[in-house]
């Protein structure tokens, strides 16, 4: 799975991608969202609940019960302000 | 018609350009973003040097794309352009540019005002600030998430 980071998640994360290969335990994106939270304090902290950080798949908005693949293209990042 | 460019743009020549030929339009409703030479951290003010725009390219333009439609779906639009520019910017330099035509003018005002308000909640756009006092990531504003409410429930 590709994994993108945007902003300033990108900066706490220290990487702008990343390709991983997917825990058979993750299948949804609430799932996902959970699993990157043990990845490490980096990981933890950029993406706390309190942060409301999206995350898409595919170049849609996904909610946290959506389904998420291998073969996927995820995106997480912070609220969007262009405009 | 979309267009995501870092390149700056001529309102009047994107206008000229949205209307020319289509003798059904009787109104062109245009926005056009700005950069402000002043912006406000913890509540005092501070010159801004550099805006930086990044951006996630396939999704913006889905995203966009969708806003267009989403528009058309509501309203008798003749034309739709929206121009989003990336990279640095500076003070006074364009940054979004919505313009609608329709044959009267309410119908473009709403689907202006709509796409605007939408495009600031949806498009995949982060700015970052470079300042007389340091540099930052913009937060987004509570007030952009309120006014895209307002188009939740859509007129037909």
């Amino acid at each position: 799975m590709k994994i993108l980071y945007f902003a300033w998640l990108k900066e706490k994360i220290g990487m702008s991608e990343e390709e991983i290969l997917l825990p058979s335990t993750v299948t949804t994106a609430g799932d996902l969202f959970a699993w990157m939270r043990t990845r490490g304090p980096g990981f933890a902290a950029a993406l706390a609940e309190g942060n409301a950080v999206k995350v898409a798949v595919n170049h849609v908005y996904a909610q946290l019960k959506d389904p998420v693949s291998d073969t996927d293209e995820i995106a997480f990042f912070p609220p969007v302000t262009g405009g | 018609m979309i267009r995501v460019q870092s390149e700056t743009f001529d309102l009047g020549n994107e206008i000229a350009k949205l209307s020319q030929g289509n003798g059904r339009i009787g109104a062109v409703v245009s926005f056009l973003g700005l950069v402000r030479d002043t912006v406000e951290i913890d509540g005092k003010p501070a010159a801004l040097t550099t805006m930086t725009l990044e951006h996630y390219p396939q999704m913006t333009e889905r995203q966009l794309q969708e806003l267009e439609q989403e528009a058309r779906r509501r309203w008798d639009l003749q034309a739709v352009l929206i121009i989003h520019r990336y990279g640095d910017l500076r003070p006074g330099d364009p940054i979004v540019l919505v313009a609608t035509a329709s044959a009267h003018r309410q119908v473009a005002f709403d689907a202006c005002n709509f796409l605007i308000d939408w495009l600031k909640t949806k498009a995949p756009f982060w700015k970052h600030e470079a300042t007389s006092k340091g540099r930052h990531w913009v937060d987004a504003k509570t007030s952009d998430g309120d006014a895209a409410k307002r188009w939740i429930n859509p007129k037909s």
